[in-house]
């Protein structure tokens, strides 16, 4: 089977999947089994992808192009390269994955959040695959549909306001894309991303496409101030969603930076870089700062990611090969370790009835199995060494220190706060005596189920494997982003290694 | 290959203790993670023995490429020269120990004790990987390992609010120092392009004149690595300003204290010294900071550690002294009298450690010096190999202890320079006081009345599962200064260490340790003889003289016994503002400026009520497909109006 044809089966398998199960009866048991299945088949299939792929081939792999709009310089193309592969696997990954996890948090309307799931997986994979811009445009926008709904039906109380904020940032946002869109469009006559790339613009074009997609793709990041959304709809969110939107969707805004902001407009790329790494360091220690004062734990880890997207942040602009390395790194181990995160807090907020820190404590000690992955994607999170969470940060503090001492410093601060907020939530959650909601809990009477395990312990694996070999992953995207970075990542010492 | 058995195999014992460890049972995770141990050690001592007597080999076992992204490559690789041949046979011989001796201490825990175990043998493999590894980042691994390792540890009864308050604050004081020892990393790396030692080495006699733009000057670029490298060391090791973990980290049980404070984490920073030699040896200021924060560490630790009532931060601050004996040894250059001090050290100290778990045990979790007395009858072999220890750490001769502290003053001495002889004089002030607190802990604990309710405590010795391990340690703790001291630093250093400490051959001043003057030579030793002597008179002879000083100097009395203070001033200047700074960021300037910016804005759309009440009602599929064809009509409409 040609690759390409595969990535179009991986691309619609979930839209077929969504469209069978509303053929199908109401009965959750065939909601869950079919969304299952099909995501299950999507991951094992989008495998097969990683595996043909060739990294040192230059260009796109797995390409599709078909006439769409053809008079308009439009067409419907599809392709990977080392950058954009990863992320289709992470989707595909995390889709299964939060499906399992919702086995026992999502009750209501099964067939329906079934649905949604499925259409955001092609939502996803449409999105890291598009050549086109339109093509792009359009699936990055169908993301906002089924992640609303997720947000706005399972979510919690105020999971209304909270689909709403969350669907008017994100639009807003893109218009800005829209409207960088139809400018390429106008000023080109194509909106095919490798004939783009190798167009030049003037730096004036550069600067305002820049601002563009740095709004739109900022949003989702978020890149600071542009969080406003992020509390409400990590916090209302369904634990399963949760895991989604910032293991995933996020993850997306970080893609579309680099993609169109990095690799489409170097010269404005490098003229605005010492800005966005000065706002990814303020997001990383003012996130991180923020994480503490917060009392409901869903909401630590919240931001934390946010803080953790400010590493990525920096780590793409200081636009050199172990930055861009690092921050792509980062990203995937951190779509993994946050996930794994939500998740576990979830099954533990099933367990105690409630998120507030303050309702109970001591889960430790009758939920062991839970307690050991919670401390496993903890210590991720805060970048220990031997987990995925180091590698990107470890890279992107050595990207940052060819910018200078302070900024390697203050990106690696995170490492500090991090810490503290990380540790005090999983003190006042795990350890101290059982309180609250889980006094007088029998021993282990309250720790995970098989179908929890299944969706956890994979993460956790995972989570090890990038730490102890993170070579599988750093060699797909590596000699793309050599490809970009290596004639200006020449370090220089002498003159002014400032932060500028 | 022998070499790799003896690293990886506590990382077995581990994974089994702890993920199998209700499976299998208690009984059988013991053995599992002490077999485990007992290879690591047999194959960790003979790789050693055999190097010595093969003539230190040096080599390079690859295991597998770990990270490799631009030009950025660290792999796992085992490095075996003598610094980490040395380390390894002396961690996971002592990890053995206090592992076979925690069977009989934790035997009376009402939890299953796999999770302790698989702890010890994971900070274990932890010390292991950072000794063995062969580039920075590797070390880094081990280093935060035993950050790991020990915040578990520390924290093992988790459900004590205490124990949990001193394993965050040992890990978060020791993240502080490494954020500061990852940016040295990465700007060792920016300057010479690799992490591996060899290569780093290689490079750096070229780069002594390279200079680096920071703090608006130009500071020669690696005493500006050194001093980050050092601010790493200071974390782990416990040094002034960033010591105030270590006595709060005996919250764990008594073997916890035992490993962390003899074989493994706090003798990282000295080995991280010894094992930068060549980049430290071209960076004077560096040592000369060194120097001094040893010293200071050495002199502010024996003070606070003279008028504590708990025999286990007794003992800690002891430590804390000790270690700063090192670090002035690595100041002065002589690097080899640091790793023979934490050699001997680690006997000693293990054993220190493990007879006051003896004695705790025997008490019944009575740690008040001042509640226990006359214990010599009723536990004569703790007696016994306690003053052996004691003795080792006084420096009394022929202890382990002499032999390597002696070198530590004589080697201050030796460097002629104003800050050496500085730091000498406080050495040699610490020599006194440290027979002072030893022989304070012996004569309250053991010797005189009886202090404890006799009628309901009887203390007795401890079993021989606690008592083996504690008679090997003493054996070492007698001998090992005298069997090693020609290796370490005497006739045959420099055959032994084969190049794995670096000396510039323009001021070796491991060659002029002996002093000219026997007064100078003999000056440690009299003192710790005298201070025996003062703990005597003050302790046993007239024991109502320290009361009467305390009353008589109250504010100095109250200065040592609060620490100097550092943990109320650390409370005041950092973790109180944190706290408020976070609230007030959270409060005043996220709810109510960047979250009131979006919430105009949703006030402002007519049809967000509607929308809203919209969500909840009819078919989602309905929906998406539309929004869907909306949003491509859309964009056909921006497309085609031109």
């Amino acid at each position: 089977m040609s690759s390409s044809l595969l990535l179009t089966i991986v691309l619609y398998l979930p839209l077929l999947g969504a469209l069978a199960l509303l053929a199908v009866p109401k009965a959750d048991g065939v909601a869950r089994a079919i969304g299952l299945g099909v995501s299950g088949v999507n991951f094992l299939l989008s495998l097969g992808l990683w595996a043909v792929f060739n990294p040192h081939a230059v260009g796109f792999q797995a390409q599709t192009r078909l006439a769409w709009l053809g008079g308009f310089g439009v067409t419907y193309h599809t392709g990977l390269d080392g950058i954009s592969l990863l992320f289709v696997v992470l989707s595909t990954l995390l889709v299964p994955v939060s499906i399992l996890a919702g086995w026992r948090i999502i009750t209501q309307r099964v067939r329906d959040y079934m649905i949604a799931l499925l259409l955001l997986e092609t939502a996803l994979v449409g999105l890291f695959s598009s050549l086109d811009l339109v093509l792009f445009y359009i699936f990055y926008e169908a993301t906002l549909i089924p992640g609303a709904l997720l947000i706005g039906i399972w979510g919690g109380p105020a999971r209304v306001a909270a689909s709403v904020r969350f669907f008017l940032f994100t639009f807003g946002g893109s218009l800005f894309m829209l409207l960088d869109v139809v400018y390429l469009w106008q000023a080109t006559g194509t909106t095919d991303l490798p004939v783009l790339m190798g167009t030049h613009f003037a730096p004036a074009v550069q600067a305002w496409l820049f601002v563009g997609f740095v709004l739109a793709f900022g949003v989702k990041l978020p890149i600071f101030p542009l969080h406003g959304w992020l509390p409400s709809a990590y916090g209302e969110a369904p634990a399963p969603v949760t895991a989604l939107l910032s293991g995933v969707l996020a993850k997306a805004g970080a893609y579309g930076l680099l993609r169109f902001a990095i690799l489409l407009l170097p010269d404005a790329a490098h003229r605005f870089a010492p800005i966005l790494i000065a706002l990814g360091i303020v997001a990383v220690i003012y996130a991180a700062v923020i994480a503490l004062a917060q009392t409901d734990m869903k909401q630590v880890i919240a931001w934390s990611s946010y803080s953790h997207m400010g590493i990525v942040a920096i780590g793409l602009f200081t636009l050199n090969a172990e930055g861009i390395d690092g921050a792509l790194f980062q990203m995937l181990a951190h779509g993994i370790i946050i996930a794994g995160m939500f998740l576990a807090l979830g099954m533990l907020a099933l367990r105690t009835g409630t998120r507030e820190l303050a309702g109970f404590g001591g889960a430790a000690g009758s939920m062991p199995k839970l307690a050991l992955l919670a401390m496993l994607f903890a210590m991720a999170g805060i970048g220990l060494p031997g987990t995925g969470g180091f590698v990107g940060e470890l890279l992107v503090i050595a990207g940052a220190i060819h910018i200078g001492f302070w900024t390697a410093l203050l990106a690696g601060s995170g490492m500090i706060l991090g810490a503290i907020y990380m540790l005090m939530l999983y003190w006042r959650s795990f350890f101290g005596a059982p309180r609250g909601a889980l006094a007088g809990t029998p021993a282990t009477s309250r720790d995970l189920a098989g179908v929890e395990l299944a969706a956890l312990v994979p993460l956790a694996l995972i989570v090890l494997w990038m730490g102890v070999y993170p070579t599988s992953f750093t060699r797909v995207f590596n000699p793309r982003v050599m490809a970009f970075a290596h004639p200006e990542a020449v370090a220089s010492i002498a003159p002014s290694a400032q932060f500028r | 290959m022998i070499y790799a058995v003896a690293i990886l195999a506590p990382l077995l014992g581990a994974l089994v203790a702890g993920l199998l460890g209700r499976v299998i049972g208690d009984r059988a995770a013991q053995s599992v993670s002490i077999l485990c141990m007992a290879v690591s050690a047999a194959c960790g001592v003979a790789v050693w023995t055999g190097a010595v007597q093969a003539g230190s080999p040096v080599g390079v076992l690859h295991l597998l490429t770990w990270i490799s992204a631009g030009d950025f490559h660290a792999d796992w690789v085992l490095r075996h020269d003598m610094l980490a041949l040395e380390m390894v046979a002396m961690v996971s011989f002592i990890s053995l120990l206090i592992h076979i001796y925690s069977i009989g201490y934790m035997s009376h825990e009402e939890w299953p004790t796999s999770r302790f175990f698989a702890y010890l043998s994971l900070f274990t493999f932890a010390m292991l990987m950072l000794v063995s590894a062969n580039n920075l980042i590797g070390l880094f691994f081990g280093w935060e390992g035993v950050g790991l390792a020990s915040y578990l540890l520390i924290g093992y009864w988790y459900n004590r609010p205490s124990a949990n308050a001193a394993a965050f604050k040992a890990f978060m004081v020791n993240r502080v120092a490494d954020l500061f020892f990852i940016v040295g990393i990465v700007l060792l790396y920016l300057v010479t392009g690799s992490v591996s030692y060899d290569r780093i080495f290689a490079a750096i006699p070229a780069h002594f004149d390279t200079v680096y733009h920071l703090f608006g000057t130009t500071l020669p670029v690696l005493e500006v690595i050194g001093v980050l490298l050092f601010i790493g060391a200071m974390g782990k090791s416990a040094q002034l300003f960033f010591h105030t973990w270590l006595p709060d980290a005996m919250e764990g049980p008594t073997p916890v204290s035992a490993l962390i404070h003899a074989a493994t984490m706090v003798t990282a920073g000295v080995f991280l010294l010894a094992r930068m030699s060549p980049l430290l040896e071209f960076t004077p200021v560096t040592r000369d900071i060194v120097l001094v924060i040893g010293a200071l560490t050495c002199f502010f630790a024996a003070t606070v550690g003279l008028v504590q009532p708990d025999i286990k931060r007794t003992i800690a601050y002891s430590t804390c002294s000790q270690l700063g004996y090192m670090f002035v040894a690595a100041g002065a250059g002589v690097y080899q009298a640091s790793m023979f001090h934490l050699t001997t050290h680690a006997f000693f100290k293990a054993l220190l450690f493990l007879s006051a778990g003896s004695v705790i045990h025997a008490m019944h979790d009575e740690q008040d010096m001042f509640r226990m007395g006359g214990l010599r009858r009723a536990m004569p072999v703790t007696w016994i190999v306690m003053w052996i220890g004691s003795l080792a750490l006084a420096g009394i001769p022929p202890f382990a202890g002499w032999w390597s502290k002696d070198a530590i003053i004589s080697a201050a001495w030796a460097t002629g320079t104003g800050l050496g002889h500085f730091a000498w004089a406080l050495c040699v002030i610490v020599a006194f006081l440290t027979a002072l607190y030893s022989g304070r802990l012996l004569f309250l604990v053991f010797h005189g009345q009886s202090r404890y309710d006799a009628a309901h405590l009887h203390p007795h010795e401890s079993g021989p599962v606690m008592l083996g391990p504690l008679v090997i340690l003493a054996l070492g703790a007698a001998v090992a200064g005298w069997a090693l001291y020609p290796w370490l630093i005497g006739p045959h250093q420099a055959a032994y260490w084969n190049g794995a400490i670096f000396n510039r051959p323009d001021h070796a001043l491991i060659d002029h340790l002996e002093l000219a003057n026997p007064l100078l030579e003999w000056l440690p030793t009299v003192l710790g003889v005298l201070g025996l002597a003062v703990a005597w008179y003050a302790y046993l002879a007239n024991p109502a003289l320290p009361a009467r000083l305390a009353r008589a100097m109250p504010g100095l009395y109250r200065f040592l016994l609060h620490k100097w203070y550092f943990d109320e001033l650390y409370d005041a200047i950092l973790v109180r503002p944190y706290r408020a700074l976070a609230s007030a960021l959270w409060h005043v300037g996220d709810e109510g400026v960047v979250g009131g910016i979006p919430r105009g804005l949703t006030a402002l759309t007519a049809g967000g009520a509607a929308t809203a009440s919209r969500l909840q009602t009819g078919s989602i599929a309905t929906y998406a497909f539309t929004m869907l064809i909306g949003l491509v009509v859309l964009i056909s409409t921006f497309l085609l109006v031109r």
